[in-house]
């Protein structure tokens, strides 16, 4: 049946994006995959983080996951709602994550520090 | 414009094609309600029998016929098949599927392939549950909790297939949840603004929205939990380093906005039959739907007082157990609205609204128990005890399931064209509410006493042995009205008298389309009006139903 929301394309038909801007869309994310590898390969530990790897790993993702929203997703040409339905999906991965891990921080004191038996054998056997 | 008919035609989607194929590769959204109607009967009947065996079993202290082992396999089987392959799917795949797009004046949902594939899904569901019974058994738990259920030397071998099952029912009811969403987005008919929505449909979008955002992460975990089991990777296994309660938490994460899933659904029921029933203008209109949303959001951020004897930090002790407060308010704005509505209405007690009055009976006490395991203090005594038992069962057999009985009697003359007899309805209806009570009250006397959960025996306990008969006594009531309620419907099926288009006085739209109605629903989308108004119809004795009143004009012929 017809419905009485008109659609944001104004005529029905979906907003049609060139297949050569798809193409340099996925090119800028293969750049940006290759980046992540490259600075995996660097040792941070020098500069007393060594968690920035997983820090610059993180953050290419997250840019590579916005141009993939914006463009592979269309919400760079769609009503600002469905961003908002979008974000919000991302508040309740943060919700959820948050509190789990808010748990999980809060009785680390009362885990036993070290490798269990069964991860220090394997440990070992990997070393030999 | 008028697109009433109100005689019954002879043409209508129950006989519009014919064949076993017809049916099974149907994309009409009435016969696909109409299929998931048949097998989710079928699985209750199944979860059923598993849970006349737990009774059974129990009613000794030495147990009657099953080992440990076999008692344990029962309750999984019972849990995992009521929970997954029941009351999940009930409302919103059996009845909404087949209301929805109706009372939205729609001739199908956005989605009709896939809203067939969900139904398949379903099935395929259900054939991992079997295998998995096959395959070893299963003996986790509906739950599935970790490191039990990672351990391939102690847990029986049907766990991976009875994951791989519930995983693909998560895709049935994510892909259900999305279906409905767009359609009540986007095929919703002139003049039917959000707030000229009937209830249900507001009940139904907010289910949708916990299927499609809360589903997915269940999926993740089971699929983990399988990685897990299969490959040992050691995220949830402390023996590997891994976090037991971590498991917990991304599993009731799912599992507590599935509750729900289960509940609103019937909800929306309810507000549909208290109005229709009494007569009367639903009172409160709009603190209903929003406590629809309301109910949806806040379902999110309690998941943890699932878990407050896990290992459970005491901060997240303490803040799920604040939260978990916050979400019995919605509920409680519903009931109010609902006593309020049939507070000077003309009450039928018809069938329907039997089972809509136990509802809020049920749910009353249901809901008001949830609170005794809100707080902390108390849920330390009464966590895995039969108390548990008792609250899930009050809010999910006896209010989401009953909703889910009061919704069949209510649309059976629309979906079927036939009505059931009455006076067998009230009975059935009575010894369900009789029988419930009887079964799981007694279970919370004997829960607040100390009897825990999932125990095959209680010989060091028989003081219990009393409250275990009583249950068990209340089963067998509960199973005969069960029984009745079946053989009458069956029976209208073939010999029931012809329904006319509108036996209750509803004034959605569902209920201004013959019964049954056509395979395309409205020859033209019908323009709406205030769908809780009841002074437009009155009882007409020669079609035994309601009709528009002829000095009252229908919503677009006002304009002309």
């Amino acid at each position: 049946m017809s419905n009485t929301d008109h659609s944001h394309h104004g005529d029905g038909v979906g907003h049609a994006v060139p297949i050569k801007f798809l193409v340099l869309i996925c090119s800028i994310l293969l750049f940006l995959t290759a980046v992540t590898v490259w600075v995996s390969w660097f040792d941070f530990t020098e500069i007393n983080i060594a968690e920035m790897g997983i820090i610059m790993a993180l953050f290419v993702a997250t840019i590579k996951a916005t141009i993939v929203g914006l463009y592979f997703m269309h919400l760079r040409w769609d009503r600002p709602f469905i961003g908002f339905i979008f974000v919000g999906s991302i508040l309740f991965v943060v919700l959820f994550i948050s509190l789990a891990l808010t748990d999980t921080l809060e009785y680390q004191p009362e885990i036993i520090p070290g490798n269990t038996p069964k991860v220090q054998e394997a440990l070992d056997a990997l070393k030999n | 414009m008028s697109t009433l008919t109100t005689t019954n035609s002879n043409d209508n989607y129950l006989n519009h094609t014919k064949g076993i194929l017809s049916w099974l590769c149907t994309v009409d959204h009435k016969r696909i309600g109409i299929m998931y109607l048949v097998c989710v009967l079928f699985a209750f009947f199944l979860g059923g029998v598993f849970a006349m065996l737990l009774r059974f079993q129990l009613l000794t202290p030495e147990g009657m016929f099953l080992t440990q082992d076999q008692y344990n396999q029962a309750f999984t089987m019972h849990g995992a098949i009521m929970v997954f392959l029941v009351i999940i799917p009930a409302v919103p795949a059996a009845l909404g599927n087949f209301v929805l797009p109706i009372m939205l004046g729609a001739k199908d949902v956005a989605f009709p392939k896939l809203n067939l594939f969900s139904w398949y899904l379903w099935i395929a569901g259900l054939v991992f549950f079997l295998l998995a019974l096959a395959t070893g058994g299963l003996d986790t738990g509906w739950t599935f909790y970790t490191p039990y259920s990672i351990d391939k030397a102690s847990s029986m071998g049907g766990v991976i297939p009875a994951l791989i099952g519930a995983f693909i029912l998560g895709f049935s009811s994510i892909f259900t949840g999305m279906n409905f969403i767009v359609t009540i987005h986007r095929l919703r008919p002139k003049g039917m603004t959000w707030f000229r929505m009937p209830l249900f449909l507001w009940a139904t979008y907010a289910t949708a929205i916990i299927q499609v955002l809360a589903t997915p992460v269940v999926g993740i975990t089971l699929l983990l939990l399988i990685v897990e089991r299969s490959m040992g990777i050691g995220i949830f296994d402390p023996a590997m380093g891994g976090d037991p309660v971590l498991y917990q938490h991304f599993f009731w994460f799912y599992s507590h906005p599935a509750v729900y899933i289960m509940i609103l659904p019937a909800m929306g029921i309810i507000s549909e039959l208290i109005s229709v029933h009494s007569h009367r203008h639903i009172f409160g209109y709009k603190f209903i739907a929003y406590s629809s949303i309301a109910i949806a959001m806040f379902g999110f951020i309690v998941w943890g007082h699932h878990m407050f004897t896990s290992g459970q930090s005491q901060l997240m002790n303490i803040i799920f157990s604040l939260v978990t407060f916050s979400v019995s308010i919605p509920s409680a704005v519903k009931v109010f609205n609902w006593l309020a509505t049939l507070y000077k209405g003309s009450i039928s007690l018809n069938t329907p609204m039997i089972y809509g009055l136990s509802f809020i009976f049920i749910f009353a006490i249901g809901g008001l128990t949830g609170l005794h395991l809100a707080t902390l203090a108390t849920d330390i005594h009464l966590h895995d005890s039969y108390f548990v038992v008792a609250h899930f069962h009050y809010v999910m057999m006896g209010s989401a399931l009953i909703g889910f009985l009061g919704g069949i009697h209510h649309w059976w003359p629309k979906m079927t064209g036939k009505m059931y007899h009455e006076g067998w309805g009230r009975v059935a209806a009575i010894l369900v509410f009789i029988g419930f009570n009887v079964t799981f009250f007694s279970q919370f006397m004997m829960g607040s006493k100390g009897m825990p959960r999932r125990y095959a025996t209680y010989a060091e306990m028989p003081e219990f042995q009393v409250y275990h008969i009583w249950s068990t006594a209340g089963s067998v009531i509960l199973a005969i009205g069960f029984v009745i309620c079946a053989i009458y419907l069956l029976q209208s099926c073939f010999a029931g008298k012809k329904a006319p288009a509108n036996p209750w006085g509803g004034r959605s739209l569902e209920w201004q389309c013959s019964s049954p109605p056509p395979w395309d629903n409205f020859a033209e989308q019908p323009e709406v009006g205030d769908c809780y108004d009841y002074s437009v119809l009155e009882w007409n004795e020669e079609e035994q139903g309601y009709v528009w009143k002829k000095d009252v004009l229908h919503p677009g012929e006002a304009n002309g």
